[in-house]
Protein backbone atom coordinates (compact mmCIF):
# COMPACT_ATOMS: atom_id res chain seq x y z
CA UNK A 1 0.00 0.00 0.00
CA UNK A 2 0.94 3.54 -0.94
CA UNK A 3 0.41 6.34 1.90
CA UNK A 4 -0.19 9.42 -0.05
CA UNK A 5 -2.27 12.76 1.02
CA UNK A 6 -4.75 14.70 -0.90
CA UNK A 7 -5.74 17.89 -0.15
CA UNK A 8 -4.31 17.35 3.03
CA UNK A 9 -5.98 14.09 3.82
CA UNK A 10 -4.26 10.91 3.95
CA UNK A 11 -4.70 7.82 1.67
CA UNK A 12 -3.54 4.62 1.53
CA UNK A 13 -4.12 2.98 -2.30
CA UNK A 14 -2.61 0.09 -3.71
CA UNK A 15 0.71 -0.13 -5.68
CA UNK A 16 -0.08 1.14 -9.08
CA UNK A 17 -3.27 2.79 -9.13
CA UNK A 18 -3.53 6.80 -10.48
CA UNK A 19 -3.60 10.01 -8.41
CA UNK A 20 -6.98 10.26 -10.01
CA UNK A 21 -8.46 7.13 -8.68
CA UNK A 22 -6.86 7.60 -5.22
CA UNK A 23 -8.91 10.79 -5.28
CA UNK A 24 -12.23 9.24 -6.53
CA UNK A 25 -11.45 7.57 -3.45
CA UNK A 26 -11.58 10.11 -1.01
CA UNK A 27 -14.58 11.41 -3.05
CA UNK A 28 -12.64 14.52 -4.48
CA UNK A 29 -14.58 15.40 -7.96
CA UNK A 30 -11.88 15.63 -11.00
CA UNK A 31 -13.32 16.11 -14.37
CA UNK A 32 -12.02 13.91 -16.59
CA UNK A 33 -12.86 13.55 -20.29
CA UNK A 34 -10.08 11.16 -22.34
CA UNK A 35 -10.33 8.87 -19.26
CA UNK A 36 -12.74 5.78 -18.91
CA UNK A 37 -12.81 2.93 -17.09
CA UNK A 38 -11.54 0.05 -18.42
CA UNK A 39 -9.35 1.83 -21.24
CA UNK A 40 -5.94 2.54 -20.65
CA UNK A 41 -5.30 5.76 -19.41
CA UNK A 42 -4.11 8.32 -22.01
CA UNK A 43 -3.52 11.74 -20.79
CA UNK A 44 -5.03 13.86 -24.04
CA UNK A 45 -7.41 16.02 -22.68
CA UNK A 46 -5.38 17.10 -19.65
CA UNK A 47 -8.58 18.31 -17.93
CA UNK A 48 -7.50 16.10 -14.64
CA UNK A 49 -4.50 18.28 -14.04
CA UNK A 50 -3.62 18.30 -9.96
CA UNK A 51 -0.98 19.78 -8.47
CA UNK A 52 1.80 17.96 -6.86
CA UNK A 53 5.02 18.59 -4.36
CA UNK A 54 5.29 21.72 -2.49
CA UNK A 55 6.55 25.56 -2.83
CA UNK A 56 8.84 26.20 -5.81
CA UNK A 57 8.92 22.43 -6.94
CA UNK A 58 5.66 21.68 -7.35
CA UNK A 59 4.19 20.81 -10.36
CA UNK A 60 0.77 20.00 -12.51
CA UNK A 61 0.60 16.52 -13.87
CA UNK A 62 -2.47 14.93 -15.62
CA UNK A 63 -4.14 12.35 -12.30
CA UNK A 64 -5.36 9.92 -14.99
CA UNK A 65 -1.86 8.83 -16.01
CA UNK A 66 0.16 9.73 -12.86
CA UNK A 67 0.70 7.04 -10.47
CA UNK A 68 0.81 7.14 -6.87
CA UNK A 69 3.64 8.15 -4.94
CA UNK A 70 4.72 7.29 -1.09
CA UNK A 71 4.58 10.42 0.83
CA UNK A 72 3.11 12.29 -2.06
CA UNK A 73 1.19 15.81 -1.02
CA UNK A 74 -1.60 16.25 -4.21
CA UNK A 75 -3.82 19.67 -4.74
CA UNK A 76 -7.07 18.65 -6.43
CA UNK A 77 -8.18 22.11 -6.56
CA UNK A 78 -5.33 25.15 -5.48
CA UNK A 79 -5.37 28.25 -7.56
CA UNK A 80 -3.00 26.91 -10.14
CA UNK A 81 -4.85 23.93 -10.64
CA UNK A 82 -8.46 25.79 -11.08
CA UNK A 83 -6.32 28.37 -13.61
CA UNK A 84 -5.11 25.82 -15.76
CA UNK A 85 -8.37 23.74 -16.17
CA UNK A 86 -10.22 26.87 -16.74
CA UNK A 87 -7.53 27.46 -19.75
CA UNK A 88 -7.72 23.98 -20.86
CA UNK A 89 -11.86 23.78 -20.96
CA UNK A 90 -11.04 27.39 -23.09
CA UNK A 91 -8.96 25.63 -25.62
CA UNK A 92 -11.80 22.72 -25.56
CA UNK A 93 -14.29 25.17 -26.36
CA UNK A 94 -12.98 27.05 -28.92
CA UNK A 95 -12.00 23.83 -31.03
CA UNK A 96 -15.02 22.17 -30.43
CA UNK A 97 -18.35 24.23 -29.30
CA UNK A 98 -20.87 22.16 -30.26
CA UNK A 99 -19.72 19.51 -28.02
CA UNK A 100 -22.51 18.73 -25.31
CA UNK A 101 -19.51 17.29 -22.85
CA UNK A 102 -18.08 20.28 -23.40
CA UNK A 103 -20.25 22.77 -22.96
CA UNK A 104 -21.56 20.97 -19.83
CA UNK A 105 -17.69 20.92 -18.47
CA UNK A 106 -17.67 24.42 -18.80
CA UNK A 107 -20.87 25.24 -17.53
CA UNK A 108 -19.69 23.45 -14.38
CA UNK A 109 -16.95 25.50 -14.22
CA UNK A 110 -18.05 28.43 -14.55
CA UNK A 111 -16.76 29.22 -17.74
CA UNK A 112 -18.73 31.23 -19.89
CA UNK A 113 -16.39 32.25 -22.86
CA UNK A 114 -13.36 31.75 -24.53
CA UNK A 115 -11.05 34.23 -25.93
CA UNK A 116 -9.26 32.42 -28.45
CA UNK A 117 -10.02 32.28 -32.32
CA UNK A 118 -13.21 29.81 -32.68
CA UNK A 119 -13.09 26.80 -34.81
CA UNK A 120 -15.51 24.08 -35.50
CA UNK A 121 -13.38 21.00 -35.48
CA UNK A 122 -15.27 17.55 -35.14
CA UNK A 123 -12.39 15.60 -33.16
CA UNK A 124 -10.63 16.34 -30.34
CA UNK A 125 -8.38 13.57 -30.64
CA UNK A 126 -8.64 12.48 -26.70
CA UNK A 127 -8.38 9.00 -28.45
CA UNK A 128 -11.27 7.22 -26.33
CA UNK A 129 -12.86 5.53 -29.97
CA UNK A 130 -9.25 3.87 -30.62
CA UNK A 131 -8.91 2.50 -27.38
CA UNK A 132 -12.60 1.49 -27.19
CA UNK A 133 -11.98 -0.11 -30.16
CA UNK A 134 -8.68 -1.73 -29.74
CA UNK A 135 -9.32 -2.61 -25.86
CA UNK A 136 -12.67 -3.74 -25.45
CA UNK A 137 -13.97 -4.20 -28.83
CA UNK A 138 -10.83 -6.19 -30.10
CA UNK A 139 -10.80 -4.69 -33.25
CA UNK A 140 -8.09 -2.40 -34.40
CA UNK A 141 -10.43 -0.97 -37.09
CA UNK A 142 -9.44 3.22 -36.40
CA UNK A 143 -6.59 4.64 -35.77
CA UNK A 144 -4.75 7.59 -35.43
CA UNK A 145 -3.02 8.76 -39.17
CA UNK A 146 -0.27 11.54 -39.82
CA UNK A 147 0.86 13.90 -37.05
CA UNK A 148 0.85 17.88 -35.77
CA UNK A 149 -2.03 19.66 -37.48
CA UNK A 150 -2.74 17.24 -39.61
CA UNK A 151 -3.35 14.22 -37.13
CA UNK A 152 -6.85 12.50 -37.39
CA UNK A 153 -8.73 9.57 -36.84
CA UNK A 154 -9.67 7.16 -39.17
CA UNK A 155 -9.84 3.75 -40.93
CA UNK A 156 -6.75 2.98 -43.00
CA UNK A 157 -7.29 4.70 -46.78
CA UNK A 158 -10.28 6.13 -45.22
CA UNK A 159 -12.29 2.85 -46.54
CA UNK A 160 -14.55 0.51 -44.68
CA UNK A 161 -11.58 -1.65 -42.64
CA UNK A 162 -12.36 -5.51 -42.53
CA UNK A 163 -11.83 -5.37 -38.80
CA UNK A 164 -15.08 -3.23 -37.88
CA UNK A 165 -17.82 -5.04 -36.82
CA UNK A 166 -20.09 -2.18 -36.96
CA UNK A 167 -20.13 -2.24 -33.08
CA UNK A 168 -20.95 1.09 -32.95
CA UNK A 169 -18.74 1.63 -29.57
CA UNK A 170 -16.46 4.23 -31.22
CA UNK A 171 -19.77 6.39 -31.63
CA UNK A 172 -20.59 5.69 -28.28
CA UNK A 173 -17.69 6.96 -26.36
CA UNK A 174 -16.76 9.73 -28.68
CA UNK A 175 -17.68 13.03 -26.77
CA UNK A 176 -18.00 15.29 -29.69
CA UNK A 177 -19.77 12.56 -31.11
CA UNK A 178 -17.77 12.85 -34.39
CA UNK A 179 -17.89 9.22 -35.60
CA UNK A 180 -21.55 9.42 -36.67
CA UNK A 181 -23.56 6.20 -37.79
CA UNK A 182 -22.51 6.68 -41.56
CA UNK A 183 -24.99 3.86 -42.95
CA UNK A 184 -25.80 5.72 -45.83
CA UNK A 185 -21.92 6.02 -47.12
CA UNK A 186 -21.37 2.05 -46.42
CA UNK A 187 -18.06 2.92 -48.87
CA UNK A 188 -16.30 4.99 -46.22
CA UNK A 189 -18.16 3.52 -43.22
CA UNK A 190 -16.72 2.82 -39.57
CA UNK A 191 -20.16 1.73 -38.32
CA UNK A 192 -21.30 1.14 -41.63
CA UNK A 193 -25.03 -0.47 -40.54
CA UNK A 194 -26.69 -0.47 -37.18
CA UNK A 195 -26.90 -3.17 -35.62
CA UNK A 196 -28.66 -2.51 -32.38
CA UNK A 197 -30.81 -4.75 -30.99
CA UNK A 198 -33.71 -2.74 -31.53
CA UNK A 199 -36.42 -4.55 -33.84
CA UNK A 200 -35.79 -3.11 -37.34
CA UNK A 201 -32.34 -4.40 -37.23
CA UNK A 202 -33.07 -7.75 -35.70
CA UNK A 203 -35.02 -8.50 -38.62
CA UNK A 204 -32.35 -8.06 -41.22
CA UNK A 205 -29.98 -11.04 -40.96
CA UNK A 206 -26.66 -9.34 -42.04
CA UNK A 207 -26.90 -8.67 -38.62
CA UNK A 208 -26.63 -11.49 -36.89
CA UNK A 209 -23.30 -11.29 -35.28
CA UNK A 210 -22.94 -7.93 -34.47
CA UNK A 211 -23.73 -5.60 -31.23
CA UNK A 212 -24.81 -1.55 -31.06
CA UNK A 213 -24.39 0.76 -28.53
CA UNK A 214 -26.91 3.03 -30.44
CA UNK A 215 -30.00 3.04 -28.39
CA UNK A 216 -32.22 3.86 -30.21
CA UNK A 217 -30.81 4.43 -33.69
CA UNK A 218 -33.04 4.31 -37.10
CA UNK A 219 -29.90 4.44 -38.99
CA UNK A 220 -30.37 0.82 -40.83
CA UNK A 221 -34.04 2.08 -41.51
CA UNK A 222 -32.87 5.09 -43.81
CA UNK A 223 -33.17 4.77 -47.41
CA UNK A 224 -30.79 4.83 -49.86
CA UNK A 225 -30.47 4.35 -53.61
CA UNK B 1 4.06 -4.33 -56.97
CA UNK B 2 3.60 -8.02 -56.65
CA UNK B 3 2.22 -9.30 -53.27
CA UNK B 4 4.88 -11.63 -53.41
CA UNK B 5 7.60 -9.67 -53.71
CA UNK B 6 6.86 -7.68 -50.67
CA UNK B 7 5.90 -10.91 -49.11
CA UNK B 8 9.50 -12.07 -49.34
CA UNK B 9 10.94 -8.97 -48.87
CA UNK B 10 9.10 -8.50 -45.25
CA UNK B 11 10.65 -12.21 -44.60
CA UNK B 12 13.92 -11.20 -44.99
CA UNK B 13 13.50 -7.99 -42.58
CA UNK B 14 11.83 -10.37 -40.39
CA UNK B 15 14.66 -13.15 -40.24
CA UNK B 16 16.75 -10.34 -39.79
CA UNK B 17 15.13 -9.02 -36.91
CA UNK B 18 14.24 -5.57 -38.44
CA UNK B 19 11.36 -3.12 -37.26
CA UNK B 20 8.67 -2.32 -39.84
CA UNK B 21 10.49 0.83 -40.56
CA UNK B 22 13.14 -1.43 -42.22
CA UNK B 23 10.25 -3.05 -44.20
CA UNK B 24 8.35 0.00 -45.10
CA UNK B 25 11.61 2.21 -46.05
CA UNK B 26 12.66 -0.66 -48.62
CA UNK B 27 9.17 -0.84 -50.09
CA UNK B 28 9.41 2.96 -50.51
CA UNK B 29 12.93 2.84 -52.24
CA UNK B 30 12.02 0.06 -54.47
CA UNK B 31 8.97 2.23 -55.53
CA UNK B 32 9.04 5.72 -54.84
CA UNK B 33 5.95 5.47 -52.60
CA UNK B 34 3.85 3.06 -50.33
CA UNK B 35 1.16 1.41 -52.49
CA UNK B 36 -1.97 0.22 -50.28
CA UNK B 37 -1.43 -3.52 -51.23
CA UNK B 38 2.07 -3.77 -50.05
CA UNK B 39 0.87 -2.29 -46.55
CA UNK B 40 -1.93 -4.70 -46.39
CA UNK B 41 0.64 -7.41 -47.39
CA UNK B 42 2.77 -6.19 -44.61
CA UNK B 43 0.19 -6.21 -42.07
CA UNK B 44 -0.90 -10.07 -43.13
CA UNK B 45 2.79 -10.55 -42.64
CA UNK B 46 4.30 -9.19 -39.36
CA UNK B 47 0.73 -9.85 -37.93
CA UNK B 48 0.46 -6.17 -36.97
CA UNK B 49 -2.79 -4.78 -37.57
CA UNK B 50 -3.52 -2.24 -40.69
CA UNK B 51 -3.91 0.69 -38.32
CA UNK B 52 -1.03 0.01 -36.68
CA UNK B 53 1.01 0.44 -39.89
CA UNK B 54 -0.76 2.88 -41.79
CA UNK B 55 -0.23 5.16 -38.81
CA UNK B 56 3.31 4.44 -39.00
CA UNK B 57 3.41 5.14 -42.25
CA UNK B 58 1.59 8.40 -42.20
CA UNK B 59 3.29 9.78 -39.10
CA UNK B 60 6.48 9.64 -40.55
CA UNK B 61 7.38 12.49 -44.02
CA UNK B 62 9.96 10.16 -45.19
CA UNK B 63 7.15 7.76 -46.25
CA UNK B 64 4.22 8.80 -48.97
CA UNK B 65 1.42 7.02 -49.48
CA UNK B 66 0.67 8.18 -53.02
CA UNK B 67 3.12 7.52 -56.50
CA UNK B 68 6.01 10.40 -56.44
CA UNK B 69 6.60 12.20 -59.84
CA UNK B 70 9.51 11.23 -61.42
CA UNK B 71 11.66 14.73 -60.24
CA UNK B 72 11.81 15.15 -56.99
CA UNK B 73 12.03 19.03 -55.62
CA UNK B 74 12.50 19.37 -52.15
CA UNK B 75 12.89 23.33 -50.67
CA UNK B 76 14.30 24.10 -47.32
CA UNK B 77 11.94 25.67 -45.44
CA UNK B 78 14.15 25.70 -42.42
CA UNK B 79 14.27 29.12 -40.44
CA UNK B 80 17.69 30.21 -42.59
CA UNK B 81 16.38 29.48 -46.03
CA UNK B 82 12.89 31.22 -44.35
CA UNK B 83 14.74 34.37 -43.88
CA UNK B 84 16.65 34.28 -46.93
CA UNK B 85 13.67 34.07 -49.25
CA UNK B 86 12.78 30.42 -49.03
CA UNK B 87 8.89 31.20 -49.36
CA UNK B 88 9.36 33.21 -52.47
CA UNK B 89 11.30 30.50 -54.05
CA UNK B 90 8.68 28.11 -53.55
CA UNK B 91 5.88 30.43 -53.85
CA UNK B 92 7.55 30.41 -57.06
CA UNK B 93 8.01 26.74 -57.90
CA UNK B 94 4.41 26.26 -57.47
CA UNK B 95 3.62 29.04 -59.81
CA UNK B 96 5.81 27.20 -62.62
CA UNK B 97 4.61 23.92 -61.67
CA UNK B 98 1.24 24.94 -61.23
CA UNK B 99 1.24 22.69 -57.93
CA UNK B 100 1.38 23.29 -54.38
CA UNK B 101 3.71 21.72 -51.75
CA UNK B 102 3.21 18.21 -51.09
CA UNK B 103 1.62 17.26 -54.05
CA UNK B 104 2.91 16.25 -57.94
CA UNK B 105 2.28 17.40 -60.97
CA UNK B 106 -0.60 15.50 -62.90
CA UNK B 107 1.80 14.03 -65.76
CA UNK B 108 3.78 12.46 -62.85
CA UNK B 109 6.65 14.42 -63.44
CA UNK B 110 7.77 16.48 -60.39
CA UNK B 111 6.64 16.25 -56.54
CA UNK B 112 7.43 19.52 -54.69
CA UNK B 113 8.30 18.96 -51.17
CA UNK B 114 9.21 21.51 -48.43
CA UNK B 115 11.68 20.44 -45.80
CA UNK B 116 12.81 21.52 -42.88
CA UNK B 117 16.84 22.55 -42.88
CA UNK B 118 18.83 20.70 -44.74
CA UNK B 119 22.03 21.59 -42.85
CA UNK B 120 23.39 24.11 -45.54
CA UNK B 121 22.19 27.30 -44.22
CA UNK B 122 23.96 29.71 -44.57
CA UNK B 123 23.92 28.82 -48.55
CA UNK B 124 20.46 29.37 -48.30
CA UNK B 125 17.78 29.20 -49.95
CA UNK B 126 18.67 25.42 -51.01
CA UNK B 127 16.76 23.70 -53.38
CA UNK B 128 17.62 19.94 -53.80
CA UNK B 129 16.52 18.68 -56.84
CA UNK B 130 17.14 14.70 -57.95
CA UNK B 131 19.68 14.54 -55.48
CA UNK B 132 21.29 17.31 -56.69
CA UNK B 133 21.87 20.31 -54.18
CA UNK B 134 21.25 24.12 -55.60
CA UNK B 135 22.20 26.94 -53.15
CA UNK B 136 21.67 30.30 -53.45
CA UNK B 137 18.38 29.79 -55.37
CA UNK B 138 16.53 33.10 -56.50
CA UNK B 139 13.11 33.32 -58.03
CA UNK B 140 14.62 34.02 -61.50
CA UNK B 141 16.57 30.92 -61.78
CA UNK B 142 13.24 28.40 -61.06
CA UNK B 143 12.27 28.53 -65.03
CA UNK B 144 15.87 27.39 -65.79
CA UNK B 145 16.05 24.91 -62.73
CA UNK B 146 12.37 23.17 -63.98
CA UNK B 147 14.14 22.94 -67.46
CA UNK B 148 17.34 21.33 -66.85
CA UNK B 149 15.69 18.71 -64.49
CA UNK B 150 13.20 18.05 -67.44
CA UNK B 151 15.85 17.38 -69.52
CA UNK B 152 17.62 15.11 -66.85
CA UNK B 153 20.00 16.91 -64.61
CA UNK B 154 21.68 12.82 -64.61
CA UNK B 155 22.08 12.14 -67.67
CA UNK B 156 23.29 14.79 -68.91
CA UNK B 157 26.56 14.85 -66.29
CA UNK B 158 26.99 11.16 -66.26
CA UNK B 159 27.98 10.80 -70.13
CA UNK B 160 29.74 14.18 -70.93
CA UNK B 161 31.84 14.29 -67.40
CA UNK B 162 35.44 13.14 -68.48
CA UNK B 163 37.10 16.13 -66.51
CA UNK B 164 40.09 14.88 -64.42
CA UNK B 165 41.55 16.08 -61.35
CA UNK B 166 41.95 15.80 -57.72
CA UNK B 167 39.17 16.45 -55.22
CA UNK B 168 39.01 16.51 -51.51
CA UNK B 169 36.36 15.24 -49.83
CA UNK B 170 34.34 14.37 -46.45
CA UNK B 171 31.90 12.57 -44.57
CA UNK B 172 28.51 14.13 -45.07
CA UNK B 173 27.41 13.14 -41.53
CA UNK B 174 30.53 14.19 -39.14
CA UNK B 175 32.36 16.38 -41.85
CA UNK B 176 35.63 14.74 -41.22
CA UNK B 177 37.89 14.68 -44.21
CA UNK B 178 38.13 11.28 -45.71
CA UNK B 179 41.49 11.53 -47.03
CA UNK B 180 44.41 9.86 -45.89
CA UNK B 181 47.78 11.73 -46.48
CA UNK B 182 49.89 8.39 -45.69
CA UNK B 183 47.79 6.41 -48.13
CA UNK B 184 48.50 7.08 -52.10
CA UNK B 185 46.63 6.16 -54.91
CA UNK B 186 47.96 7.55 -58.34
CA UNK B 187 50.60 9.11 -56.63
CA UNK B 188 47.92 11.40 -54.59
CA UNK B 189 46.50 11.21 -51.02
CA UNK B 190 43.22 8.77 -51.65
CA UNK B 191 40.32 8.79 -50.26
CA UNK B 192 39.86 6.24 -47.14
CA UNK B 193 36.31 4.63 -46.40
CA UNK B 194 34.92 1.68 -44.44
CA UNK B 195 33.02 -0.84 -46.93
CA UNK B 196 30.72 -4.03 -45.84
CA UNK B 197 29.20 -6.34 -48.63
CA UNK B 198 28.45 -10.09 -48.21
CA UNK B 199 29.21 -10.40 -44.37
CA UNK B 200 32.87 -8.90 -45.45
CA UNK B 201 34.10 -5.93 -43.85
CA UNK B 202 36.92 -3.65 -44.13
CA UNK B 203 38.61 -0.72 -45.52
CA UNK B 204 38.59 0.43 -49.12
CA UNK B 205 40.83 3.31 -50.72
CA UNK B 206 39.30 5.27 -53.87
CA UNK B 207 41.69 7.80 -55.93
CA UNK B 208 40.70 11.21 -55.45
CA UNK B 209 41.53 12.26 -58.54
CA UNK B 210 37.87 13.13 -60.03
CA UNK B 211 37.92 11.01 -63.19
CA UNK B 212 39.89 7.93 -62.08
CA UNK B 213 38.64 4.73 -61.07
CA UNK B 214 41.34 3.18 -59.21
CA UNK B 215 40.50 1.40 -56.13
CA UNK B 216 42.21 -0.85 -53.62
CA UNK B 217 40.89 -2.42 -51.05
CA UNK B 218 41.52 -5.37 -48.16
CA UNK B 219 38.84 -7.67 -49.45
CA UNK B 220 38.70 -8.29 -53.60
CA UNK B 221 35.03 -7.07 -54.43
CA UNK B 222 33.83 -9.12 -57.17
CA UNK B 223 32.69 -7.18 -60.11
CA UNK B 224 28.49 -5.72 -60.24
CA UNK B 225 28.79 -6.45 -56.22
CA UNK B 226 26.76 -3.77 -54.41
CA UNK B 227 28.53 -2.21 -51.60
CA UNK B 228 27.84 -0.69 -48.41
CA UNK B 229 29.99 2.46 -47.87
CA UNK B 230 30.62 3.97 -44.27
CA UNK B 231 32.83 6.67 -42.80
CA UNK B 232 35.66 5.92 -41.24
CA UNK B 233 35.42 8.26 -38.26
CA UNK B 234 31.63 8.33 -37.24
CA UNK B 235 30.63 4.86 -38.48
CA UNK B 236 27.21 6.75 -40.69
CA UNK B 237 26.71 4.73 -43.85
CA UNK B 238 26.62 7.04 -46.71
CA UNK B 239 23.31 6.82 -47.84
CA UNK B 240 21.82 9.75 -49.66
CA UNK B 241 18.79 8.54 -51.54
CA UNK B 242 19.92 8.58 -55.19
CA UNK B 243 19.85 6.01 -57.07
CA UNK B 244 22.88 4.93 -60.16
CA UNK B 245 21.46 6.87 -63.30
CA UNK B 246 23.60 4.27 -64.80
CA UNK B 247 22.44 1.37 -63.21
CA UNK B 248 20.12 2.34 -60.20
CA UNK B 249 22.36 1.15 -56.99
CA UNK B 250 22.55 3.51 -54.37
CA UNK B 251 24.80 6.49 -54.81
CA UNK B 252 26.98 7.25 -52.48
CA UNK B 253 27.40 10.88 -51.64
CA UNK B 254 30.28 13.07 -49.75
CA UNK B 255 31.11 16.68 -49.58
CA UNK B 256 33.08 18.43 -51.46
CA UNK B 257 35.59 20.84 -49.65
CA UNK B 258 35.02 24.18 -51.13
CA UNK B 259 31.41 23.70 -51.33
CA UNK B 260 29.32 21.00 -53.30
CA UNK B 261 28.32 17.09 -53.25
CA UNK B 262 30.25 14.34 -54.97
CA UNK B 263 28.05 11.09 -55.57
CA UNK B 264 29.83 7.58 -56.53
CA UNK B 265 27.70 4.83 -57.47
CA UNK B 266 28.09 1.69 -54.95
CA UNK B 267 28.56 -1.10 -57.78
CA UNK B 268 31.63 -1.91 -58.22
CA UNK B 269 32.50 -1.55 -61.75
CA UNK B 270 29.72 0.84 -62.43
CA UNK B 271 31.18 4.33 -63.44
CA UNK B 272 28.13 6.37 -62.83
CA UNK B 273 29.18 9.53 -60.67
CA UNK B 274 27.66 12.62 -60.09
CA UNK B 275 29.25 16.30 -59.54
CA UNK B 276 27.68 19.47 -57.89
CA UNK B 277 30.09 22.14 -57.17
CA UNK B 278 27.50 24.56 -55.38
CA UNK B 279 25.27 24.41 -58.24
CA UNK B 280 28.01 25.51 -61.15
CA UNK B 281 26.16 23.04 -63.39
CA UNK B 282 23.07 24.55 -64.08
S1 LIG C 1 -8.68 12.68 -18.27
FE1 LIG C 1 -6.64 12.84 -17.70
S2 LIG C 1 -5.81 13.80 -19.43
FE2 LIG C 1 -7.82 13.48 -20.08
S1 LIG D 1 17.61 26.31 -43.10
FE1 LIG D 1 17.80 25.65 -45.13
S2 LIG D 1 19.54 24.43 -44.98
FE2 LIG D 1 19.28 25.01 -42.92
Amino acid sequence: MINLTINGLPVSVEEGSTLLEAAQFLGFPIPTLCHMEGLTPYGACRLCVVEIGEGKRSKLVTSCTYPAEEGLKVRTASARVVRARKMIIELLLASCPQSKTIQDIAAAHDVRQQRFKQEYEDCILCGLCVRMCEEQMMAKAIGFRGRGEKRSIGTPFDVKSDACRFCGGCMYVCPVVELRCTYNEPEKAICGACANLSPPCLEKEQFDDMMCYMDPCVACEIKTD
Amino acid sequence: MKTEEVANLTERHLKAGDGLISILEDIQGKHGYLPEEALREVAEQTGRSLVDIYGVATFYRAFSLTPRGRHLIAVCSGTACHVRGGPRVIKEIEQQLGISAGETTPDREFTLETVACLGACALGPVVVIDGHYLTKVETTKVKGIIEQARKGLDKVEVKGDERVFPIEVSCPRCNHSLIRSDVLLDGIPAIRVTVAFDHKHGWLSISSLYGSYTVSSKHHIPEDTIVDFFCPHCHAELLGGTMCPECGAPMVPMIVRGGGIVQICSRRGCKGHMLDISGTNL
